[in-house]
Order: structure tokens, then C-alpha cells, then sequence
């Protein structure tokens, strides 16, 4: 054990608890986001609230979660360490600054994830904490399972007794939190929609850099993989996935 | 050419240094930038000043003493060129140049622009080197190696230790050089004796010495006079990574 702590405290052990933290989230943004786009079905919330039950109840999901949460924060902290030491190796600036052919996001990786951590706290705080602890709205969703028809009730916190879901007289009844009405909400306000696309344009500068930078990292460079990675990097990480999640803001607001 | 001249000028490494302005006058375009400069010292010996202190020896592009951090750029702005090799038609007349020197923890200022980059030194010292049998005079082309592979050897083995990465790079990351130190045994036959023993060593000694760690922002890789490419860097982490979990 202690040797591990060994390899892990040099400056590549370092990079390494960067990268494959960094590469974990990478993953999840994808999962979420496939998630998420369920919030465009015109369904009153319908599969949103059922996926978004789903996703905080299932054990297996619950365990990758705590991940999750423990990967922002050591990708964080080690963030911080990194750069803390990366500034005392250059203890006198220099007069005249170049950038030395570097692109501009890899020089800039600590001020584009502060910008991400302060979306990620401000965006769990809104909709993660509110639905475990907070107060979210309730609702009803009767459907009828001839005609397809579906009737929304908003319930009364008194009247909401858990999340259900059963059949009763060819009627299909399901209770749940409505989280799909709080993000809707959340959404009317131009403060929250401005930093979530402000923090998505940050997201993609930073995996403008940092998805391929991870597979440098982990020493997979290679003429063959390289302009795979650089593809994935540049066209889904930095583009694609963030336009994507900038999207539902946008959609609620002009909705 | 005329010039204007922003140059550090600091005592030793205790004394705090500060810009000093000189003009370069009369400077042919056909100068090295290391000429340029020796016309300068030239006038300040004549004057009875102290002479500026810059380092140098082959001037041939191929020892890496020569150094000089040149309006922001590592051996100027001319790619795979180091400082002796630039000449001074890469400047306009009249330009005003800033001269610093090499800005790294790892490597403190002895005067003015010269640097103590001892710690490549001792960071070879660690693991730059291989193991030999010591009885006769081996046959030269005894062990069998592909040209391919023999040339990429070759490229890294082609760093000439100048420290230029580790000033151009943000966070003054000696990666480059250790990687091109670390590939250009990994890949040959006898270099496989200390392969895993010398990733481990040279990094320790890399982290030791106080350089910064690797953000891939690949300046080095544009700023290196010799072209070192990252897929050394890559190399390196690869080599590392299996010397501590796997092999180690
Ligand atoms: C969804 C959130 C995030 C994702 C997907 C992500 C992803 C990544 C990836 C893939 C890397 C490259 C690792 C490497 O070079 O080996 C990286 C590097 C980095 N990240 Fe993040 N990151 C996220 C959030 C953050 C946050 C919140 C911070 C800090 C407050 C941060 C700070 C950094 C820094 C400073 C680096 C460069 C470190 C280095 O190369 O030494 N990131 N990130
Ligand atoms: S890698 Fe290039 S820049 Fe770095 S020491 Fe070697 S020759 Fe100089
Ligand atoms: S003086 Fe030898 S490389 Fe420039």
C-alpha cells in the first residue's frame, strides 16, 4: 500500500488520478446527457420523473453515483494541488509572455474548471439537493391504457405518499416527484439559464483540451488512435455534449 | 541593423536582477543573435562594464549550452533553431529585443542570462544510461535492430539538453527532456537491462529536482530546437505506468 501511495504522490501518479477521474466524468456527461434529453418529450414529465426515480433508487447506479460525487472532488482537489505545485516551479514570471504554439484552453485548464465546480455546486444545490432533502413538487399521471390518454394532477405534499406505480381498471397510475416541473421553473429565470450556458462554453474549452490530454496522459499516443481521439474530443466532448445540455435550458426559457 | 537591447542583468542568485536597456548598433543581418551580443559585450568591456553573462560553446546548434529566452520565446522566434544558429535577419531594424534567461525553480540564475541546468545532470545521472559487458571489442553490427526503430532512437537521442522546454512550458515541466532520455534506451536492445528501473529513477529524480508536471500543452514539443516530439512524453508515462504497477 505504501508503494501505492508512492506512485501516486510523484507528478505522473498525479496526472494519472487527473486523467482517469477526469475520464470517468467524461463518461458520465454522455449517460446524462442521453438521459436528460428525455426532458424535450412534450409528456408533462411523464418518462423524465420515471428515469430521474429510477436513477437515484437503483443500487448499482447508487454506488457509480457516490463515484461520481468522489471523482468531481479528488479531480478537484488534485486540481488544485497540480497547479499549486506547477506555480512554485516558476517562482519568477517572465517579462515577455508567448504562448509557445499551445492552444489556449490547455493553458487555462484551473480557471475553466473553477468555472465548471461553481455550475456543478449551483446545479446540484438547485435540482439533486432539493429532490433528496429539499421540497419539490408532486404529481399524478393517470393513463389510460386503451386510448394511450394520459390526465396530470399535481398532488399536495399531504396527498403524495411515496413514488407508485400500478395498474388499476386498465388505468395505469403513477405517482412521483415532479422534478420535471422544478427544472422547468428553474429554467424561466435568465440568471440560471445565463450561467448554465456560460458553464457549458467553459465545459467545452476545457474538453477542447482535456479528453485528448487524457489519452497522452495515460501514454496512449499513437498515430493510429490519434486523430480517433482527437475526433471524440473535439466533435462529441466539445461540441456536441455541450450544446446538447445548453440546449434544455434554452428550450424551458423560450419554451 | 540598430537594436534596442531589454536585457536581465542580475549579480548572482541571491542578489535580486533587474532589465537593463542596451543599444546594438550597427548589427549586420548576417550575425548570429550570439555574435549580436558579443559586439555588445565588446562596447561594455571597452567601457569598463561589466560584460554580459550568456552561456554558449559549440555554436554549431548541436552542445545545447546556448539558451535565452528571446520576446517571449525559447532560442527566438525561429522553430528548430537554437539561439547560435538565429540570425539576426529573423529581427526588423530598429525592433526592440527582451532577453531573459531560462525561468525555473529548477534552474537558478548563476548570472544574467546563465542558468544552472545541473539538474538534467543529475537526472541522467539517475537512469540516462545502459549496462556493458566489459570484455572485448563487440562486433558492431552484432545485435540485429530495425532501421525503423533505430531512427526513432535516433530522433530522441537527438536532444541536446538545452532546457528550452522547461522554459517554454507554463509549468516548467521537464518532461520532454526526461522523455527523450527515458525513449531513447526503452526502444533499443540494450537499453531493456535498467528499462523499468530507469523510468522510475529518472522520474523521482525529475520530481526532486522541482519541475513542474505536465499539463500536454505540447509548447515544448514547438519550442524544442531538435523537434522532440510528445509521443516521447506519451512513451515515457507508458514506460512508468508499467515499471510501478505491472513490472515493478
Ligand atoms: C464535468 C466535469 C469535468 C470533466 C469531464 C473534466 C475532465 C477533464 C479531463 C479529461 C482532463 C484531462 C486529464 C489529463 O490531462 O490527463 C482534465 C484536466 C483538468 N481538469 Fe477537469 N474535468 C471536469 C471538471 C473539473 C473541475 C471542476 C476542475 C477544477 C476546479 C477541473 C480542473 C482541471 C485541471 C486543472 C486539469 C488539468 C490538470 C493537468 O493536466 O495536470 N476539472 N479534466
Ligand atoms: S527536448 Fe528539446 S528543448 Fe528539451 S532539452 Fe532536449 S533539445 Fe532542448
Ligand atoms: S552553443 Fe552549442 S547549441 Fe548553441
Amino acid at each position: 500500500m505504501s508503494n501505492f501511495s508512492k506512485t501516486f504522490s510523484s507528478t505522473l501518479g498525479k496526472k494519472l488520478i487527473m486523467c482517469l477521474t477526469g475520464l470517468f466524468l467524461c463518461s458520465f456527461l454522455i449517460i446524462h446527457l442521453i438521459g436528460n434529453f428525455q426532458l424535450f418529450k412534450d409528456d408533462a414529465g411523464l418518462a423524465f420523473n420515471e428515469y430521474a426515480y429510477f436513477m437515484t433508487n437503483f443500487a448499482p447506479i447508487k454506488v457509480v453515483s457516490y463515484l461520481l460525487y468522489l471523482s468531481i472532488l479528488v479531480h478537484t482537489i488534485w486540481a488544485i494541488i497540480l497547479t499549486q505545485k506547477n506555480k512554485a516551479a516558476r517562482p519568477v514570471p517572465y517579462a515577455k509572455k508567448a504562448g509557445n504554439g499551445s492552444i489556449w484552453s490547455s493553458r487555462n485548464m484551473g480557471i475553466l474548471g473553477t468555472m465548471i465546480f461553481i455550475f456543478i455546486v449551483v446545479h446540484m444545490s438547485n435540482f439533486w439537493y432539493n429532490y433528496h432533502w429539499g421540497t419539490t413538487p408532486y404529481i399524478e399521471y393517470r393513463t389510460d391504457l386503451n386510448t394511450g390518454i394520459t390526465q396530470v394532477k399535481e398532488l399536495t405534499e399531504a396527498e403524495f405518499t411515496g413514488h407508485v406505480s400500478y395498474v388499476e381498471n386498465g388505468v395505469q397510475i403513477i405517482k412521483a416527484k415532479d422534478l420535471y416541473k422544478a427544472v422547468a421553473f428553474s429554467f424561466q429565470q435568465l440568471w440560471i439559464v445565463a450561467l448554465y450556458v456560460v458553464a457549458m462554453a467553459a465545459l467545452a474549452f476545457h474538453l477542447l483540451h482535456g479528453f485528448q490530454s487524457a489519452f497522452q496522459t495515460l501514454g496512449w499516443n499513437h498515430s493510429k488512435y490519434r486523430p480517433l481521439i482527437n475526433f471524440l474530443g473535439v466533435w462529441v466532448f466539445s461540441v456536441l455534449v455541450p450544446i446538447g445540455f445548453a440546449a434544455m435550458p434554452l428550450y424551458f426559457f423560450f419554451k | 541593423m540598430n537594436l534596442t537591447l531589454k536585457v536581465w542583468r542580475q549579480k548572482n542568485s541571491q542578489t535580486p536582477g533587474k532589465f537593463v536597456t542596451y543599444k546594438a548598433e550597427e548589427i549586420s543581418p548576417d550575425m548570429s543573435f550570439l555574435e549580436m551580443l558579443d559586439v555588445v559585450n565588446e562596447k561594455l568591456v571597452k567601457t569598463q562594464e561589466d560584460p554580459i553573462q550568456f552561456d554558449h560553446d559549440c555554436r554549431e546548434g548541436i552542445c545545447g549550452m546556448c539558451s535565452l529566452m528571446i520576446n517571449g520565446e525559447p532560442h527566438g522566434p525561429k522553430r528548430a533553431t537554437t539561439t547560435c544558429q538565429l540570425h539576426m535577419r529573423s529581427f526588423k531594424d530598429g525592433e526592440t529585443i527582451v532577453i531573459e534567461p531560462w525561468r525555473a525553480a529548477a534552474f537558478p540564475v548563476v548570472k544574467d542570462l546563465a542558468v544552472d541546468r545541473s539538474a538534467f545532470d543529475r537526472i541522467q545521472q539517475a537512469g540516462g544510461y545502459v549496462s556493458v559487458g566489459t570484455g572485448g571489442v563487440p562486433d558492431a553490427n552484432e545485435i540485429l535492430i530495425p532501421k525503423t526503430i533505430a531512427d526513432e532512437a535516433f530522433n530522441s537521442a537527438t536532444c541536446i539538453g538545452c532546457g528550452a522546454c522547461v522554459a517554454a512550458c507554463k509549468n516548467a515541466s521537464a518532461m520532454l527532456f526526461v522523455s527523450a532520455k527515458v525513449s531513447q534506451y526503452a526502444m533499443l536492445p540494450q537499453g531493456q537491462t535498467e528499462r523499468y528501473e530507469r523510468a522510475k529513477a529518472m522520474v523521482n529524480q525529475m520530481d526532486d529536482e522541482g519541475f513542474g508536471s505536465c499539463t500536454n500543452t505540447y509548447a515544448c514539443e514547438a519550442q524544442c530546437p531538435k523537434e522532440i516530439k510528445v509521443t516521447n512524453i506519451a512513451r515515457m508515462n507508458r514506460e512508468y505506468f508499467n515499471a510501478e504497477f505491472i513490472k515493478g
